[in-house]
């Protein structure tokens, strides 16, 4: 540690380096921080999903509706705790732009399944006595300033009412903790059943929570087997399949993100060690002196290390905290990516790297320092 | 002329004196290099996306769904309706009959080949019409499906993003066997992502009953769409949306467009701000290198302005072959390269190919030399400030 002053004197040698450095440091962990927010926000709902909940759909595709009266013979099938279903809505609201994900859902059995959905035992109240009523999760909420009790009017695409397309809802909770399969609206399944023009008889898709999850291929196995060879086969899957299933769609967007990682950080690595090496460089016939007073290689080797750490440390603190702040922000597109957050283990994966730049930066530089012959360095000094 | 008879001077010697700072420039190179790789390839997803999506479609096409429907998969036609449309006056007619296809859109699951999981594949239902309302679509392989059979003809993207769709390979869905009889392309554009069969065997197969979801129609002109539109959604027999053709696909490629470019630029902005710092600091090493040297020719009475374009100039030409080396590792690596993303509006997998173009090769050739010029700059006038009596003392 007494050596600590040696190395904030070499580098406040040249600052405008040292702060170009720093700053080109902390700029590559910013970019880490947004290309990770972004990793989460394209797995979307992929680490939410419970691990005794399983999805229903219809085997030909999601889009295929299933028969309502499926409900009675999946809750029959040995293993099936319970179950419920929901339907996609997909409508408008004001623009087409707003997009959000609407679900119209068994309300009882919905609450049972998600209890980590976070409601007020107040809002479960208030969402069951109102055949209208609807819950929305906090981001859509503050998206477009609704609060509970505001009537909400959204155009169906797919659902028309008997009267026109416009569904009217009212606000009756909050959602704060998390929805099931990025669901960011729902509503009564009652509602759209009656009020719909081609009247009732069919759900979106089944979800069903299993005894043991140990035995869900068993059980999926069991319900798809009850459905085997009839005009709406069914596919079983668990939640957490699904959703992987899901963000798999949009393309291998994770491997293209470590890629640009990758691209950034060998470019990152190359202009730290450069000027690492540099700046070693320079002082040559000084490290020839301190080897003279009787610095070990080891010494020396330590003393370069040091300095590229702090160098690394302070830009890749600066970098994360910063990134950090920003992202606490939420969303830049404005609801498009909904769960727009860096994970704590990808904290912790960047201060790791931050350690990595460090070692590596210095370790090329370092070594022409040990192996530089005092006689060499004096004079070239 | 003397003036810039010197310019070239200095300029030339400090270039000459380049490869002596091989390593160090190398760095500045790599570094922009990097930075254009990476804006090039991320905007290339986007111009690519794009393209297949506005590649698609011609202005004297109209798509035709129901009122306040987003897209063809939550729009439903009745087939009065679509006999309706058909009939309407700027229709284009040809062999007798309207150039019009009344189509069904319904998505399959297939697996992806990159990633062997399920994901969402378009098929459309479709009438004999359906190619003479889109030119760029053409049979290559195979052969039509027979109207009224359970046959399939594929599109060439399709084929090579998911598995089971090979010319000859046979396909359940539901209750049905689909036999795929025919491979088509379509200039790499939408449909060439898509599965099609005859219409009236999708509606019992998916027990749409006699609806359709849309109705393609050829227009008399391009001119006449105003009308041809103020027509249909005036009729009091129908509740319909009437869109061109390439203006439906162009809105439905803008969200992903905007996003992909708008997350490239923040990324290659950053990413540059960083090759800047890498610049500056190879410039300020190279400006210290040769500080004997500068010193020398200002005491030869070479004018600071000169120093500073010399300096300036190197800084642009490494920068330049850092935007030259990276725009051609883009292109090498990604020009083309195939791949399939959802596209939400119709919940349905769109392949596309990486579209490194020329207009991005030339922005990112810009981005090289904006970070040069910046890299440049201080490092420049730290030269022209240089002290000449010290200098030449300096080493």
């Amino acid at each position: 540690m007494k050596f600590l002053p040696l190395v904030w004197r070499n580098l406040l040698r040249r600052k405008v380096r040292t702060v170009f450095t720093l700053l080109s440091i902390m700029v590559a962990f910013v970019l880490f921080g947004y290309l990770s927010a972004i990793r989460v926000a394209f797995g979307m709902g992929v680490d939410v999903a419970g691990a005794d909940r399983m999805l229903v759909i219809h085997k030909v595709s999601l889009i295929q509706p299933l028969p309502e009266s499926y409900l009675g013979r999946i809750a029959a099938t040995a293993g099936v705790a319970d179950v419920s279903h929901m339907t996609w809505f997909g409508g408008i609201y004001q623009d087409p732009r707003n997009f959000f994900a609407q679900f119209a859902v068994d309300v009882e059995s919905y609450l049972r399944l998600y209890p980590e959905l976070g409601l007020t035992d107040e809002a479960k109240r208030r969402w069951l006595a109102n055949r209208t009523g609807a819950v929305v999760d906090r981001a859509t909420a503050e998206r477009f300033g609704w609060s509970v009790g505001d009537r909400i009017p959204l155009q169906g695409t797919i659902w028309r009412t008997r009267s026109g397309p416009t569904w009217e809802f009212t606000i009756d909770g909050i959602i704060d903790g998390s929805s099931g399969g990025a669901a960011q609206f729902m509503f009564h399944y009652e509602y759209l059943a009656e009020a719909n023009i081609n009247g009732r008889g069919f759900v979106g898709q089944y979800i069903i929570r299993v005894d043991d999850p140990g035995r869900s291929a068993e059980i999926a196995a069991a319900i798809d087997g009850r459905f085997a060879n009839s005009p709406a086969e069914t596919r079983t899957t668990t939640e957490q399949a699904f959703a992987q299933g899901m963000a798999d769609q949009l393309g291998n967007v994770g491997a293209m993100l470590t890629a640009i990682l990758g691209a950034v950080f060998f470019t990152l690595l190359l202009i730290t060690t450069n000027t690492m090496a540099q700046a070693i460089r320079e002082r040559t016939g000084e490290l020839a002196v301190l080897k003279t007073l009787g610095f070990t290689n080891g010494r020396v080797l330590a003393l370069v290390l040091l300095e590229a750490g702090v160098l690394a440390v302070a830009g890749g603190a600066a970098g994360l905290g910063l990134v950090s702040l920003a992202i606490s922000g939420g969303d830049p597109t404005g609801g498009f990516l909904p769960a727009f957050s860096i994970p704590p283990r990808d904290l912790v994966v960047g201060a790791g790297l931050v350690v990595a730049l460090g070692a590596i930066s210095a370790t090329w530089p370092g070594l022409q320092a040990t192996r530089l012959r005092i006689v060499d360095g004096l004079r070239r000094g | 002329m003397g003036g810039l008879t010197r310019l070239i001077a200095v300029t030339s010697l400090s270039l000459r004196t380049l490869p002596q700072r091989a390593g160090a420039s190398a760095v500045a190179v790599v570094g922009v290099a990097g930075v254009v790789l990476v804006f090039v390839a991320v905007l290339s997803i986007a111009e690519g996306f794009q393209a297949a999506l506005a590649g698609a479609g011609s202005p004297d096409t109209a798509i035709i769904m129901r009122g306040g429907s987003d897209s063809e998969l939550s729009s439903a036609l009745a087939l009065a309706d679509t006999r309706i449309i058909k009939d309407a006056a700027g229709v284009r007619r040809a062999d007798g009959g309207p150039v019009a296809s009344a189509e069904l859109f319904v998505v399959v699951d297939l697996l992806k080949r990159s990633t062997g999981t399920v994901a969402n594949v378009p098929l459309r239902g479709v009438e004999p019409a359906a190619f003479g309302v889109r030119d760029e679509v053409r049979l290559v392989e195979g052969r039509m499906f027979r109207p009224g059979t359970n046959e399939i003809i594929v599109g060439r993207m399709a084929t090579t993003q998911f598995l089971g769709i090979e010319l000859g390979s046979v396909q359940r869905w539901g209750e049905s066997e689909w036999e795929v009889v025919g491979v088509f392309e379509a200039d790499g554009t939408i449909s060439e992502s898509e599965i099609w069969c005859d219409a009236r065997v999708l509606q019992p197969a998916y027990r749409r009953g006699d609806t359709f979801q849309s109705v393609l129609a050829r227009l008399d002109s391009a001119d006449i769409f105003d009308r041809f539109r103020t027509a249909l959604t005036s009729d009091p027999r129908l509740d319909v949306m009437v869109e061109r053709e390439d203006a439906y696909y162009q809105g439905q490629s803008e969200l992903i467009h905007a996003l992909i470019t708008g997350l490239g630029t923040i990324i290659a902005a950053l990413m540059g701000i960083g090759a800047v710092f890498g610049a500056v600091n190879t410039m300020y090493s190279a400006v210290a290198a040769r500080t004997r040297e500068i010193a020398t020719l200002r005491a030869l009475g070479f004018s600071s302005v000169s120093v500073v374009f010399s300096v300036l100039m190197e800084s642009a030409l490494l920068s330049v072959i850092g935007g030259v080396l990276g725009g051609a590792i883009a292109y090498a690596a990604f020009h083309g390269y195939q791949t399939a993303t959802l596209n939400w509006q119709t919940f349905s997998q769109v392949s596309f190919a990486f579209d490194v173009t020329p207009a991005l090769l030339v922005q990112g050739g810009l981005w090289a030399l904006v970070m040069g010029f910046l890299g440049g700059l201080f490092p420049a006038v730290r030269a022209a400030r240089l002290p000449i009596v010290t200098a030449l003392r300096e080493l």
